[in-house]
């Protein structure tokens, strides 16, 4: 509380959210899940790809297709704590604000954020031969062994995958032929445990491409067949324009600016959780969500700060240059407000899908827009004022509106997840009957 | 009881000019977008759109001499626009509602307009600025969906006899992304989800259908079609870029004069047999629109 009012105190912008960074969910909330950021101008693009691996690394392997037959210094291996931050920074965002006194107006904000971090899921399994199955390169990047493949066909690609040891699920050839045929190219990628032990990384890093291509896509169909149920994605997008959105599948962007109960506070992560299947329900399964969409320079309010340029670089953000972008100022979640100058050309978009083979059959293709346009999904708790009550004519008026509002603020709840209203209510301290609280209709016709 | 239908004075409207339909369909689709589909459009952009593209048919007539003001045109391509044009810039959005519109009047081949004018417009904006885009997954691809626009599209082409061109191009389309699916060896999934597209029946009932820019003979509109199909796939699939319908549509125009030199026919015009005989309304809307050749004023029959 100190923090905030001292902060508040020095802040001198109208808006002057003063908040701090209050918690950070786990981020396992989604199963299955994957991450893949894409930088991306002109046709040249950087794809990184995490995983949450958990099972033995000598287990571990992962068949990628690429638009384009890749050499030795595109594949890079990147850094996990660079996607754990773009992550937060875009991550759905809660905000608190504190009524005053209905009597003396004033106002106080906090704000807090949760975390969606949710790695990558991936697996086939990994040794070498031949069979019309070219291997171009064959070479050892961090602690993966990778192998750069081109074949004539699906069948023989399968076979050879098979024969060198990995176990590939029903139907593998018939994508890998489709890829083939769509002069897509592969490598794989195991983990070489000496040298990870060398390097002393207890997880395994993200693989990271550079490619140039006019294919903006994601092969979602090879994920798909190993997969029992349906498989989460996130993908978040760094380009030069603006907003990038998938010309394949509808978009749609997540519910934002609600109020809700007090309580979502310390279940903010199963909100989102929840809201989230409802919006899959809602869209039958057949949509893209946008959960935001932000010019990399600022951010208002911050669930963490915009990216260093490092960080970008990292991530592939290649036409950066050092002279424009300089680190990024203020300590904490602090609101970073719009650059004046220095800007740095990246705009970031975060999309969130759920898929099955069933209802996303093809690949997703995307576009980059000239959408400049900031969104996020940000959700709002409003604390009623807790003075004495009768304090003032005002509060009288103002006690009625609270319960109003939380009536509103319990079925948007509702609506939004699929909660029961009963429960919500139960968890709010709602009283049962809200009608007669709010006043009989001429109780104000002659009100003084 | 088909008669009794058509004598009520809705149908009556909606038969003396098949724009009539299509005005209400557009609408209807752009309602529908807006409310329930959550289009990055708004009623300041809609309003511009529209506003723009009257004012420049009302001040194109009059540079051009065309008789009198005939907004039922400009009135199409101007919701076309509200439904495919997004931009975050107002002077874009203006300009290409002007760019659509003063088209029709500027780029004309034996007097015949050369490129639907929405299509113009917006490959044009595209081409140009990059500062404009087209969200074509925005209508999502719900089977009911297609079916609805599909229905109400085709009954608007019929009242314009150029289903011709609308069915050639749709089955040859098919024909192609099922025929890649197969060389692919894709589930049939594939390419019956990209065939539930919403935009891809818009532009098939709605855009490549107008009459003013498509050959004048049968053989000619169905040639244009396969033309037309074969374009956007090869931009699609072998360019792996976006809105090959549009740019497909945009190329072949150019050379519809060709295919009406190499394959004659008799030019269109706003009287058909199906309301060649439903009274003074249609009299006086072939009235507005001038006679044979076509009128210089009139956007034709499409987006």
């Amino acid at each position: 509380m100190a923090l905030s009012l001292g902060l508040l105190v020095q802040a001198d912008s109208a808006y002057s959210f003063c908040g701090f960074y209050v918690a950070k969910a786990d981020t396992k909330i989604f199963n299955k899940a994957s991450q893949v950021v894409l930088a991306r101008q002109d046709d040249k693009t950087v794809i990184t790809m995490a995983n949450d691996f958990k099972g033995d690394p000598k287990e571990f392997a992962v068949v990628i297709p690429v638009p384009t037959l890749i050499e030795r210094g595109q594949i890079n291996v990147g850094d996990k704590n660079m996607i754990d931050h773009l992550d937060a920074y875009t991550s759905p965002r809660l905000v608190e604000y504190f009524d005053g006194s209905p009597c003396q107006l004033a106002l106080m904000e906090r704000r807090m954020s949760r975390d969606a971090a949710l790695p990558a899921s991936k697996s086939l399994l990994a040794r070498a031969e031949a069979l019309g199955v070219t291997v171009q390169a064959q070479y050892t990047v961090g602690e993966y062994d990778i192998v750069i493949l081109s074949a004539k066909q699906g069948q023989g690609l399968e076979t050879w995958l098979k024969e060198s040891g990995y176990r590939l699920p029903r139907g593998t050839s018939e994508v890998l032929g489709s890829y083939i045929k769509q002069k897509m190219h592969f490598f794989v990628a195991k983990v070489n445990l000496k040298e990870q032990s060398k390097l002393g990384f207890n997880y395994l890093r993200p693989i990271q491409v550079a490619y140039e291509s006019p294919k903006f896509m994601l092969p979602l169909r090879l994920g798909t067949l190993n997969a029992d149920g349906y498989q989460e994605l996130f993908i978040y997008t760094l380009t030069q324009k603006g907003r990038v959105e998938p010309t394949n599948y509808r978009s749609v962007k997540l519910p934002t600016g609600m109020d809700l109960p007090i309580y979502i506070k310390t279940r903010f992560k199963d909100f989102y959780r929840d809201m989230f299947d409802q919006q899959v329900k809602q869209a039958d399964m057949r949509a893209v969500f946008t959960e935001y969409a932000w010019d990399m320079n600022w951010c208002d309010p911050c669930a963490a700060e915009p990216l260093a340029y490092e960080e970008l670089r990292g991530l592939g953000v290649f036409w950066l240059s050092h002279e424009v972008g300089s680190a990024f100022p203020g300590p904490g979640r602090r609101p970073v407000p719009p650059p004046t100058s220095g800007a740095r050309d990246v705009f970031v978009t975060r999309l969130h899908v759920r898929y099955d083979a069933q209802h996303f059959p093809e690949d997703l293709v995307l576009q980059e827009t000239a959408d400049r346009n900031n969104f996020q999904a940000r959700y709002v708790l409003r604390h009623p004022w807790k003075g004495e009550e009768a304090s003032c004519p005002a509060s009288e008026d103002y006690r009625r509106e609270v319960i109003r509002r939380q009536e509103n603020e319990a079925r948007q709840l509702a609506d939004l997840t699929g909660w029961k209203l009963a429960d919500i209510r139960a968890q709010m301290n709602l009283g049962r009957d809200t009608a007669d609280t709010q006043g009989k209709w001429w109780q104000k016709l002659w009100s003084r | 009881m088909p008669t009794k239908f058509s004598s009520l004075p809705v149908s009556r409207f909606f038969a003396s000019d098949p724009r009539h339909y299509q005005i209400a369909v557009l609408a209807a689709l752009l309602v529908y977008g807006v409310g329930w589909l959550g289009f990055d459009t708004a009623g300041r952009e809609i309003t511009l759109l529209l506003a723009t593209a009257l004012i420049t048919q009302f001040l194109c007539g009059k540079f051009f001499s065309v008789s009198a003001f005939d907004p039922r045109s400009a009135l199409i391509s101007g919701l076309s626009l509200c439904l495919l044009l997004r931009t975050n810039s107002t002077f874009l959005l203006i300009l290409t509602a002007v760019i659509t519109i003063a088209s029709k009047f500027v780029l004309k081949w034996n007097h015949k307009h050369i490129f639907n004018p929405t299509n113009f417009g917006i490959v044009a904006m595209l081409a140009l600025s990059g500062e404009v885009w087209v969200s074509p997954a925005q209508w999502g691809s719900k089977l009911y969906f297609g079916f609805l626009m599909a229905c109400l599209g085709g009954m608007v082409v019929h009242r314009a006899l150029r289903s011709d061109v609308s069915y050639a191009f749709i089955f040859s389309y098919a024909a192609i992304l099922f025929g890649r699916a197969y060389w692919l060896g894709d589930p049939l999934a594939i390419p019956l989800k990209q065939l539930q597209s919403g935009a891809l029946l818009l532009f098939t009932f709605f855009m490549i259908s107008d009459p003013k820019t498509t050959p004048d003979s049968r053989a000619g509109r169905i040639l244009f079609a396969l033309l037309v199909a074969g374009g956007a796939a090869y931009v699609q699939f072998v360019l792996y870029r976006t809105n090959g319908l549009l740019w497909s549509l945009a190329l072949c125009s150019l050379l519809t004069p060709l295919v009406d030199y190499l394959l004659p026919g008799t030019k269109y015009q706003w009287t058909s047999p199906t309301n060649g005989n439903k009274g003074e309304l249609h009299e006086k809307d072939r009235l507005v629109l001038g006679p044979v050749p076509r009128p210089v004023g009139s956007s034709g029959f499409g987006l």
